[in-house]
């Protein structure tokens, strides 16, 4: 497959493929767009939180008094108070091992306090600023314990933060199909590289805090809860499953959501009190996160420490792969958290044919906020750690970090390829995104530049990293899941439904918030319709209009909901056919669907519209029997496999080694993601994708004291990347259909932050390598990077990096 | 105390604590609800709106502050461009955030919107660099800024490379 090559399976080039402007732009732009804290809602209360503000205590008592009295306040519940609303704990839907050991999680606090930020109180009020008042006036009386920060600390029981459990390690899950093979690898090895990385916490920082409404109807007894959310289905489910809500009394409605990135993956304990409290009081009941709130309130990412060993033969020739994690779950598992770096547990050979594999993963409790779902999620883990690795063995080898991945990829002819972690890869053809991003910066002349400043003895370095990354994504076959002790199914599903006058309403079970389907969706089904795409609305994300469905996250909305879509149409298309093949009194065979019409094969002028097939199934006067009165179809897809997207980032840097400042000069990536529905719309999620990787590997990272208390709650100290510090980003792509789907799509969401971290990280240790720097720890903040050369400096020779 | 703002055209006079900040008092008390809060310490900018003309983060002020100021918020930015308030007319900023891809969930778009007008009628011919700089206090996690970037040059009429 090439660059040039463009042939979605199954589809015309019609709408499907076109740089279409997005349907959702307008309201957005003008301010009309309604996310949850813009909504009015007559005679709310509002509620907010009274948070611990250490990180493990025991709650002597909570002297509510003083707070209840003042002005505007209505009741003021704590742990105790709330009790008896909970008809279970908050919950984990993936309960990663038979064995894993998991705390009670209840929204409010019962007895400790666990990290910094549980919630111990809730203030009931009638305006925001009431509300926030009276927190400062809620007495607690703590008995601070032990806190547990430090993640090897924490695995070694020191201190025990759960004490029913006995332990702080939660589980662990191995993935080890031949421990000897792995053992005779190394044992073989000519060259080896052991190493160890730490994925810092990450705050996520969707720019829209989080928000909820609950709004009770007492005496009809429905809930309606708005939340920004991105699971507005799966919420509704475990509301009904913790709040003892009857599920078919509850709609869940996810307005304009301001992005999430994984953190509004989560059913979270502010969601479940607004609906407790609002039935309680039996009015609507509202919250909204401030940002710093949101630091410690709003599940982080990462948070791993990860060994990482390779075996290779004389060529570099990659024959084993070790990683051992240590994983960060916080003080408790929110809805996801024990399956996290699980996600990445396939990807520690990556793109590279190996064949001997070994992977475990311990879980761990620390008295910090939860880690969960973070763009990526766990597959960023791993690519960061296999392709800092496979630099350190281009270095043992001595050779450029471009010959070694050539020299291990999974070769074109080898798809699918049956992985020895047990995955079947759909399709892939990875040296062509290498070669492509070399061109791209201008990999030769860059190397070239690098030695004439090396040998003119400039401090201000040029270093080039790349990193080639493959992920699986579209989550996800349901029985796989199942095998994965995963709590629900991966399937997705779509309406499509054309109306009596002829425009069509797609009912789609993702629920996006920022990704543009309202767009996509359209243009899948104008593209197999023939139709504009201005006659086709998207409805999503409200549970009343869109009952069916498992929401977005893991790059799944496309390849698993976007198909569903694709079917559906197609279910449509059939029917029409068979209602306009008795119109027109002709085999359904003999009709062909051109521009939206339905004409008899070489008599042109016999031919009826698709709007007068939606009008005749509408009247019913004349159907076929057996044939419903409607052009409606729904399908519920289920994939049989994952999708496996891939490309080459290379970054270029310049390290100045008298103040330690990394400057993003260039970055250029080429991936493969398939037929593209929206070039226009992969690009976006590329960029931010790929900024949003740099920034982890430059900016970002959630910094605790020993007492865990959070350093740099606010925008002001936790770094997230302004437009002035990143560059311009140079894209391109080949296109390798998935052949596991009718469109040959394969997602896009996370495909940037997969990639982008370690090429970052390579280019820097690229640049110093000079030196005998061999690492530097992420984020590459100018004094982490000051602080390695003057240590290089000072020793005159590199700190080793387990390379033999 | 009674304020009496100009908001997007219109005189509207209120009574209001002199605590409350003036992104509360468009949202919550006129009701518009475009102007955005993205953080606490006037870092990330979804609440920039023009203060007499000149991009300001309404979280940082209070609303007592712009007693008799033109406030424009961004669902009177047509209008202040076009001269009324047409359904459907976007400036040219939003014009171009909308050609350019600039938006994905749109949650800092209004401030960045705003902030980019206020930049480009103090500089009609910025460079890219310019514009990186200028946007600076305005925070997007979707686009990664590229698309943000071209819209600017765009609206500003000037080239844009790939």
């Amino acid at each position: 497959m090439t660059a040039t090559e463009t042939s979605p399976a199954g589809a015309s080039a019609g709408a499907f493929g076109q740089r279409l402007l997005r349907k959702e732009d307008a309201r957005l732009l003008t301010g009309e767009g309604r996310f949850v804290d813009d909504l009015q809602i007559p005679g709310a209360l509002w509620m907010a939180m009274v948070r611990s503000p250490f990180a493990h205590a025991r709650i002597r008592s909570i002297d509510t008094g003083a707070a209840a009295a003042m002005p505007g306040v209505r009741a003021v519940l704590t742990g105790a108070d709330l009790a008896g609303a909970w008809a279970a704990p908050m919950p984990c839907a993936w309960p990663v091992t038979d064995d894993m050991k998991a705390p009670d999680h209840f929204p409010v606090a019962q007895g400790k306090a666990c990290y910094v930020g549980d919630i111990v109180a809730v203030v009931v009020a009638e305006s925001r600023y009431q509300a926030a008042d009276a927190v400062d006036a809620v007495v607690v009386d703590y008995d601070p314990l032990d806190p547990v920060v430090d993640l090897e600390d924490a695995a070694g029981d020191r201190v025990v933060i759960h004490d029913g459990l006995g332990t702080n390690r939660s589980y662990t899950w191995t993935l080890s199909p031949d421990p000897e093979a792995v053992d005779r690898a190394f044992a073989d090895a000519t060259h080896t590289v052991s190493e160890r990385y730490v994925q810092q916490r990450l705050i996520p920082v969707a720019m829209e805090p989080r928000g909820v409404v609950a709004i009770p109807a007492p005496h009809g007894g429905e809930l309606t809860v708005y939340s920004a959310t991105q699971i507005p289905h799966i919420l509704k489910v475990m509301i009904a499953a913790t709040c003892a809500v009857p599920e078919h009394k509850v709609r869940v409605i996810a307005p304009a959501v301001g992005g999430g990135f994984g953190s509004k993956l989560d059913v979270y304990a502010e969601e479940l009190i607004a609906v407790a409290v609002a039935r309680r009081l039996g009015v609507p009941t509202r919250w909204t996160e401030g940002r710093s709130e949101n630091a410690v309130a709003t599940i982080q990412g990462r948070g791993q420490i990860q060994h990482m060993e390779l075996a290779a033969d004389a060529e570099g020739k990659v024959t084993a792969v070790r990683a051992n994690l240590t994983a960060d779950m916080g003080a408790y598992l929110q809805l996801a958290t024990p399956g996290i770096p699980l996600l990445g547990a396939f990807l520690y050979h990556g793109v590279y044919d190996v064949p001997a594999y070994h992977f475990e993963c311990t879980g761990v409790f620390t008295n910090l906020t939860p880690t969960d779902a973070y763009r990526g999620a766990g597959r960023p883990e791993a690519t960061y750690a296999l392709e800092r690795a496979m630099d350190a063995l281009a270095r043992a080898v001595g050779v450029d970090g471009a010959e070694i991945r050539r020299r291990n990829y999974i070769a074109p002819d080898k798809f699918p390829y049956e992985s020895i972690a047990g995955l079947t890869y759909d399709s892939g053809n990875y040296e062509p995104t290498l070669d492509r991003a070399l061109e791209l910066v201008g990999y030769d002349d860059l190397r070239a530049e690098q030695r004439r400043r090396r040998e003119a003895g400039e401090t201000r370095h040029l270093g080039i990293g790349l990193a080639t990354y493959v992920e699986m994504c579209g989550l996800a076959p349901s029985r796989v899941l199942a095998s994965l002790n995963y709590g629900a199914g991966g399937w997705e599903a779509a309406t499509v439904r054309v109306l009596p006058t002829g425009t069509v309403q797609v009912v789609s079970g993702t629920s996006p918030h920022g990704q543009g389907h309202e767009t996509t969706w359209a243009q899948i089904v104008a593209d197999r319709l023939g139709i504009d795409p201005d006659a086709i609305e998207v409805l999503h994300s409200d549970t009343a209009i869109s009952p069916i469905g498992l929401d977005t996250y893991g790059s799944r909305s496309l390849p698993v909901g976007g198909v569903a879509v694709a079917m559906a149409t197609d279910e449509v298309i059939a029917k029409a056919r068979t209602i306009a093949a008795h119109q027109l009194e002709c085999a359904e065979d003999d009709l062909e669907l051109v521009d939206g019409e339905l004409r008899v094969r070489g008599t042109p002028a016999k031919a009826m519209t698709l709007q007068a097939v939606a009008m005749e199934a509408f009247t019913a006067h004349n159907l076929p029997d057996g044939v419903d009165p409607n052009l409606t179809a729904q399908v519920t897809y289920d994939p049989p496999n994952f999708v496996f997207p891939f490309g080459t980032h290379v970054a270029v840097v310049e390290v100045d080694e008298d103040t330690g400042r990394v400057e993003l000069l260039d970055y250029a990536a080429v991936d493969d993601c398939g037929p593209q529905v929206n070039p226009m719309i992969v690009e976006g999620q590329l960029h931010g994708g790929i900024v949003q990787g740099a920034a982890q590997a430059l900016w970002e990272e959630a910094v605790y004291d020993d007492d865990g208390n959070l350093r740099n709650p606010s925008l002001i100290d936790y770094c997230v990347p302004s437009a002035a510090e990143v560059p311009n980003i140079k894209l391109d792509h080949t296109v390798t259909p998935s052949p596991t789907n009718a469109l040959g799509v394969k997602g896009i969401g996370e495909a940037g932050t997969i990639g982008s971290a370690p090429t970052v990280i390579n280019a820097i240790v690229d640049a110093l390598s000079p030196l005998g720097i061999t690492d530097i720890a992420m984020p590459a903040t100018p004094e982490r990077v000051w602080a390695a050369i003057r240590d290089a400096r000072s020793t005159q020779s590199g700190t080793g990096e387990g390379a033999s | 105390m009674e304020i009496t703002l100009s908001v997007n055209g219109q005189e509207r006079t209120s009574d209001v604590e002199p605590r409350r900040l003036l992104v509360h008092h468009l949202r919550d008390d006129l009701g518009l609800t475009g102007t955005n809060i993205g953080c606490d310490t006037s870092s990330c900018g979804a609440c920039t709106v023009l203060v007499d003309g000149e991009s300001v983060k309404s979280c940082t002020v209070l609303a007592v502050q712009v007693d008799g100021r033109e406030i424009t918020t961004i669902e009177g930015l047509a209008a202040a461009a076009t001269g009324d308030g047409a359904a459907g007319e976007m400036h040219p900023v939003q014009q171009a955030f909308h050609t350019q891809h600039g938006l994905q969930c749109g949650f800092c778009t209004p401030g960045m919107v705003m902030a980019a007008v206020s930049l480009l009628q103090e500089n009609p011919h910025p460079s890219e660099q310019d514009v990186r700089l200028g946007l600076e206090g305005n925070l997007c996690r979707c686009t990664g800024y590229h698309n943000i970037v071209r819209a600017v040059l765009t609206a500003a009429g000037e080239e844009v490379s790939a």
